[in-house]
């Protein structure tokens, strides 16, 4: 269970508030968070992973105060994250990055099974670099690999579908099925997609760095779907108007 | 051979005795074992110190180990290898010198090798070096390599300096004739108050030659590295360079990067990166479990490798 209290984030640079008391309990196998570009979702995750130092509040990891602790202690605490835009490394291997993911020594062959979940053929990729020459969608499958196989009690995984083929789109929705039916924690999925968010125990909406709504699917997608309507019918009003 | 020399040798060559094939164990500026075989004669020279390795046209699949050790402090050891290879040989080629420095002197290892390689031979040659030494002595290395590719040659050159050399400067000349390839890939790491200096010169003489030469490195502590090269593209060939460097702590890096293309067909590049290890390469390891320290030392294994 994963708990914010009064988390406040406070940009160094520009002094700018991107995160104002948020609170959250997160008890639910799988939430979904979703919210407009800007909002804050990748900011949240970066502060549970401790990437970002909270300049208000408290984290809470099953019931124990987190806030202090530097990023590679939250990781052995348990909290695994799948970066939005995932990091490049020359020379680093697939099979380097999901063996240091996994903290112990797996064989190839353990590897290759984390692959195949996420639908790269194991034997092509178990050697590559994780340099430029991966496309981003091999590195966004990667990037889920690498948290399945760190296999925490918190998975965050931040817009894991971007850049993933409607193909493997499929696929990739029954892996996230699979791990809540396996997981004894919970995961968090920061996404856009209505499929992702139809699949979830809960649903939190992020906009202008706060909390905006928070429940079950059926009462947050509705409402959602509804906002996101009025916005487009208005903005097709709005280029009319300014067309004139 | 005593522990050191054996140490030595596993170090700088991955052997723990003598090796298969041909070989020239050179020690403490003398010789300490040689080996020709049908195919690949090794002779003394006469007027100079060091060796004529001459392989027979043809030889295919043979190897040839010519490492160097010094394990006395104070030793100067010079030495001139000249490579003979035959046309159509396909050979490979394992170099490397070990230094083991516990005195106070400088001990140091110039090497000028020569290759000459014939039409459609190919060559792979690795060189490595190593000092170690609880002295104060420095361990200094000066390798020269002058490399002639003949028509339709190919020459893979890996060098690796990972520790324990204060100084170097190494020198590669080279010149390709027609449709002759060279790839050449450089690793270094320097930490402490090491200097290294790496300095590539390739004339692209005939139609079709290539070169590619990619030197990473990582300097650390207060160790200075310098990076030269100067491709001249003088018909219609291609030349690439490459210096990728990480800096850490107060280490200095240098690149100067010369093309002079001589031939309107000529296409040369260049690239260059220093800088120090990027922030969100060590969080994501962070986010793995590992220390800043730990991810660091994985980003820079990974980078050498
Ligand atoms: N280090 C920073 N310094 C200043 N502003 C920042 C910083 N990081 C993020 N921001 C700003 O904070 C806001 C929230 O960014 P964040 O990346 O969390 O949004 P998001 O909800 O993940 O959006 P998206 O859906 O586009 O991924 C944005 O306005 C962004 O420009
Ligand atoms: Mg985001």
């Amino acid at each position: 269970m994963l708990e914010l209290q009064h988390v406040s984030y406070v940009a160094p640079d520009d002094g700018k508030e991107i995160l104002s008391d948020v609170n959250l309990t997160i008890d639910d196998k799988f939430v979904a968070i979703t919210g407009p570009n800007g909002g804050g979702k990748s900011t949240l995750a970066k502060v549970i992973a401790g990437i970002y130092p909270v300049s208000k509040g408290k984290i809470l990891l099953d019931g124990a105060d987190i806030t202090a602790l530097s990023i590679t202690e939250r990781a052995k605490a348990g909290v695994s994250f799948a970066f939005q835009q995932p990091v490049r490394f020359k020379g680093i291997t697939v099979k380097d990055l999901v063996t240091l993911a996994a903290g112990k020594k797996i064989t190839t062959a353990e590897v290759c099974t984390y692959l195949s979940e996420v639908g790269l053929c194991a034997r092509e990729y178990v050697n590559r670099e994780v340099n430029a020459s991966l496309s981003g969608g091999e590195l966004k499958r990667i990037e889920i690999a690498m948290t399945m196989a760190r296999g925490t009690k918190l998975s965050i995984f931040d817009e894991p579908e971007a850049g993933i083929d409607l193909w493997s789109f499929s696929n990739l929705i029954s892996v996230f099925r699979k791990m809540r039916e396996k997981i004894g924690g919970n995961i968090i999925i920061i996404s856009h997609q209505e499929r992702i968010l139809n699949i979830a125990d809960k649903v939190i909406v992020i906009a202008g760095g706060k909390v905006t709504a928070e429940g079950s699917k059926e009462e947050i997608l509705p409402a959602l779907y509804a906002d996101a309507a009025k916005e487009a019918a208005c903005s097709v009003l709005m280029s009319k108007v300014e067309d004139k | 051979m005593d522990a050191i020399q054996k140490n030595l040798l596993k170090e700088i060559a991955g052997l723990h005795d003598v090796p298969t094939g041909a070989y020239n164990i050179r020690s403490n500026g003398g010789a300490a074992g040689r080996r020709s075989t049908a195919n690949i004669e090794i002779v003394s020279k006469t007027d100079k110190p060091g060796i004529d390795i001459i392989v027979k046209p043809g030889t295919k699949n043979e190897s040839v180990h010519i490492p160097v050790i010094i394990s006395e402090s104070g030793l100067k050891d010079l030495v001139y290898n000249d490579f003979y290879i035959g046309e159509g040989a396909d050979v490979v080629i394992i170099a490397g010198c070990g230094i083991h420095n516990c005195g106070d002197q400088e001990s140091a290892h110039d090497g000028i090798h020569t290759f000459h390689i014939e039409k459609n031979a190919k060559v792979k040659y690795v060189e490595k070096h190593y000092g170690e030494g609880d002295g104060n002595g420095e361990n200094v290395m000066n390798p020269t390599t002058v490399i002639e590719l003949g028509e339709n040659a190919y020459m893979r050159m890996d060098t690796l300096q990972i520790r324990g050399i204060d100084s170097t400067v190494r020198v590669t000349k080279a010149r390709l004739a027609a449709g002759a390839k060279l790839d050449i890939k450089e690793n270094i790491m320097t930490h402490g108050n090491q200097h290294a200096t790496t300095d590539f010169t390739v004339d692209l003489d005939g139609e079709n030659s290539a070169a590619h030469v990619v030197s990473r490195s990582v300097a650390k502590d207060k160790s200075r590295q310098l990076f030269k090269s100067d491709v001249h593209g003088n018909n219609l060939c291609t030349g690439h360079t490459e210096c990728d460097a990480i800096i850490m702590d107060e280490a200095k890096v240098d690149a100067i990067p010369a093309l002079e293309c001589n031939n309107v067909n000529a296409s040369l590049i260049h690239e260059a990166a220093i800088g120090k290890i990027a922030g969100e390469q060590i969080i994501k390891l962070q986010t793995l479990g590992l220390t800043e320290k730990e991810a660091e030392e994985q980003i820079i294994n990974g980078f050498l490798k």
